[in-house]
């Protein structure tokens, strides 16, 4: 998957004889896709990008005259303004980093554990458990909204089972309250330390920081998990059928009993796989939109409120375009950053000298199996 | 959860079979991995349970009265049994119009993307002409732009064009999809070069071997390409939210979603809102088992590259 293009055979030079007029043909192939690639990707962005440094109102088109440049007024207003901009933009942060903080791990995990309970060559209904996991993610986010709001209304389905088992379900979408602050509550802890409370960012104070996803986002956050844990339990499959069962034997002579085998031989072979489903996670849990856009708008309290659906409330709602731009772009960076952190942390570390001595005993197979797993 | 132990009964038989391979003369082992068996189905069942069920309560409750859903949300027998939902969905509202834009999007997107993303990918793979590598490396930058960050530039270029609000405006700007692009490459680059060196030698000119000879045996990635972009259309949201605002353009998704937000419902009533929700998974639902194995196992080949 590098970036420069495979090398093709050179017969002779280009231009002439039998390949004439290919790299006409090419540029007319590539055409179309480069012109609504160009014109709805990249322009916009380019657009988006000169909109969040201008004090465009909506009104008309944003290149005309009377737009001007105010510099990083919008992003000022968002991220130090002081005002209602900087605190909702402060509360969709909040919010949308709890999502991600508990989407990510546990999507990740439930995907992994799925993909090694149907791995199994002697399973009977394979396909069929398959197929039920993976299922939910083939259905549009707006239709499984739909279904998460009847199945977790205050007298849905989820609240109904619970008081199976004596538990009187919450108030799901209409409850604001952060679920850390609600254990918290239950120890009689109501209100935070003057440190946490006196000291605020982005207008929100340390404490409310700390309160956790609310018991709505939590509704959200079951939905994530639910819809996204079938496509990576695939990309898990894929993964483990590269898995060299030949160091599962080796493994099982050398007496690992089931747990060290995942800990120490499945699992650093599926480092790659682990690698494109947190990056596909990350990407993925900062992009919350439609769920919230169907579902919540934000409500209760704001507290389903994420930075996407803030930036398209305030251009599209407000008529705050240059807000809603910049908002844009720093969820871009934010991206992009987490990516790039992400990357780092789950980078090939080189390993201690001790710990190499430790695995020393078959370096062959280790070889021969990253040569296999490299076909 | 009653459904569940017939199920679980049936499941217990295949262990013992699975169990008498392994070595004889080991009893307690043999014991041991059949508990583990059971936990293992026991598991795989319940699982499973959490994932089909909200699917079937979905359906069952779409055939309830609204009364009815509120008194037994649990309930996979509607009692009584009433196609009120969807015959207010098909006759007393613009759910009809709604599906018949997502159906005229949705095909129109799709073919698009299997002609354009199939003839930039054999471009990409097999032309040579200068320029190829950044027009590569163009494709693999625009992959990486979060989507969200696009809502507001979009509606920029959309409105700038004047094709807002327009069908030109809703289907234009999908036509084209670079992960698609990337996957036809991929495709491209992994079939012989033999046959189009012949076609050629023939003396036929580019197009005519991309289409007659390379278009036809890029099939299993063309239904790849099908797939995804069927899906991605259909369940496409943010887009229309976008690029149209009269009622006359408005998709499924957009149209349900405002459905969800309680207009044309007053108070909950769950089940028109499901029922809406169930007949808009029906047609990705179709597509998901006609090509069942395929996607499966499309998945495994992409990620062993």
């Amino acid at each position: 998957m590098s970036v420069t293009a495979p090398p093709a055979r050179r017969a002779g030079s280009s231009g002439k004889g039998i390949r004439r007029g290919e790299a006409a043909a090419g540029w007319l192939f590539t055409a179309p896709a480069l012109i609504i690639l160009g014109v709805f990707l990249l322009v916009p962005v380019l657009m988006a990008l000169w909109v969040s440094f201008s004090d465009w109102s909506g009104r008309g088109s944003p290149l005309s005259s009377d737009v001007s440049f105010v510099g990083l007024d919008n992003y000022a207003a968002v991220t130090t303004g002081g005002g209602l901009a900087e605190r909702d933009f402060g509360i969709s942060l909040r919010n949308n980093a709890w999502y991600v903080l508990l989407v990510v791990p546990l999507q990740t995990a439930l995907s992994l554990v799925l993909a090694l309970l149907v791995n199994r060559a002697i399973l009977r209904g394979r396909g069929f458990f398959r197929t039920a996991f993976y299922f939910p993610s083939v259905t549009s986010s707006v239709a499984i909204t739909v279904l998460w709001l009847f199945l977790f209304s205050t007298s849905g389905v989820v609240n109904d089972v619970l008081s199976w088992i004596g538990i009187n379900g919450p108030n799901w979408f209409n409850d604001p309250s952060g679920v850390i602050h609600n254990a918290l509550a239950s120890f009689g802890i109501q209100s935070g330390p003057e440190t946490l409370t006196a000291n605020s960012f982005l207008g929100l104070s340390f404490w409310d920081w700390l309160a956790g996803p609310s018991v709505a986002m939590s509704a959200f956050i079951f939905m994530a998990i639910f819809t996204t844990s079938g496509t990576f339990m695939l990309l898990f499959l894929a993964g483990l059928q590269n898995v060299s069962p030949d160091i599962q034997e080796a493994a099982m002579i050398d007496g690992a009993n089931a747990w060290q085998r995942f800990w120490y031989v499945t699992l650093p072979q599926l480092r790659p796989v682990v690698f494109t489903v947190v990056t596909l996670g990350l990407i993925g849990c900062w992009q919350v939109f439609d769920q919230i856009y169907t579902g919540t708008q934000g409500a209760p309290g704001k507290t389903t409120l994420t930075p996407a659906f803030l930036s398209y409330q305030s251009a599209f709602i407000s008529q705050q375009w240059g807000e809603g731009a910049a908002i844009a772009f720093i969820l871009f960076v934010i991206i992009v950053a987490f990516t790039v952190l992400q990357r780092w942390v789950l980078r090939e570390r080189k390993v201690s000298r001790r710990r190499i001595r430790q695995y020393q005993v078959n370096p062959a197979i280790v070889a021969s199996s990253s040569a296999e797993a490299g076909r | 959860m009653s459904a569940a132990t017939p199920a679980r009964a049936a499941s217990v038989s295949s262990p013992t079979m699975a169990a008498t391979v392994r070595p004889p003369g080991r009893r307690r082992l043999r014991g041991r991995v059949l508990t583990w068996q059971i936990a293992l189905y026991a598991v795989l069942v319940v699982l499973a349970i959490i994932y089909i069920y909200p699917f079937l309560v979905q359906v069952a409750t779409s055939f309830k009265t609204d009364a009815g859903a509120a008194a037994d949300p649990v309930g996979l027998i509607p009692a009584p049994f009433t196609w009120a939902a969807y015959q207010r969905l098909f006759l007393e509202s613009a759910f009809p119009l709604w599906f018949a834009n997502s159906v005229v999007v949705t095909i129109s997107v799709t073919l698009g993307r299997v002609f354009f993303d199939s003839l930039a990918g054999y471009a990409l793979a097999r032309l040579r002409f200068r320029g190829r590598g950044v027009v590569f490396a163009l494709l693999i930058g625009v992959m990486a732009v979060p989507a969200v960050v696009l809502l507001i530039p979009k509606f920029l270029v959309i409105n700038q064009l004047g094709i807002y609000d327009s069908y030109t405006g809703m289907i234009l700007p999908l036509l084209v999809d670079a992960a698609g692009v990337f996957i036809m490459k991929n495709f491209f680059e992994s079939i012989p070069v033999a046959v189009e060196e012949q076609a050629r030698v023939d003396g036929a000119g580019t197009f005519r071997i991309f289409w007659s000879v390379v278009l036809p045996m890029a099939r299993p990635a063309l239904i790849t390409i099908i797939i995804l972009s069927f899906q991605g259309s259909w369940n496409e949201l943010s887009h229309f939210i976008v690029s149209t605002q009269s009622p006359e353009l408005t998709t499924l998704t957009k149209g349900v979603a405002s459905l969800a937000s309680g207009q044309l419902s007053q108070g909950s009533q769950y089940p028109i809102k499901l029922a809406a929700a169930a007949i808009m998974t029906v047609p990705v639902a179709v597509i998901f088992f006609i090509f069942q194995r395929r996607i499966m196992n499309t998945s495994e080949g992409a990620v062993k590259e």
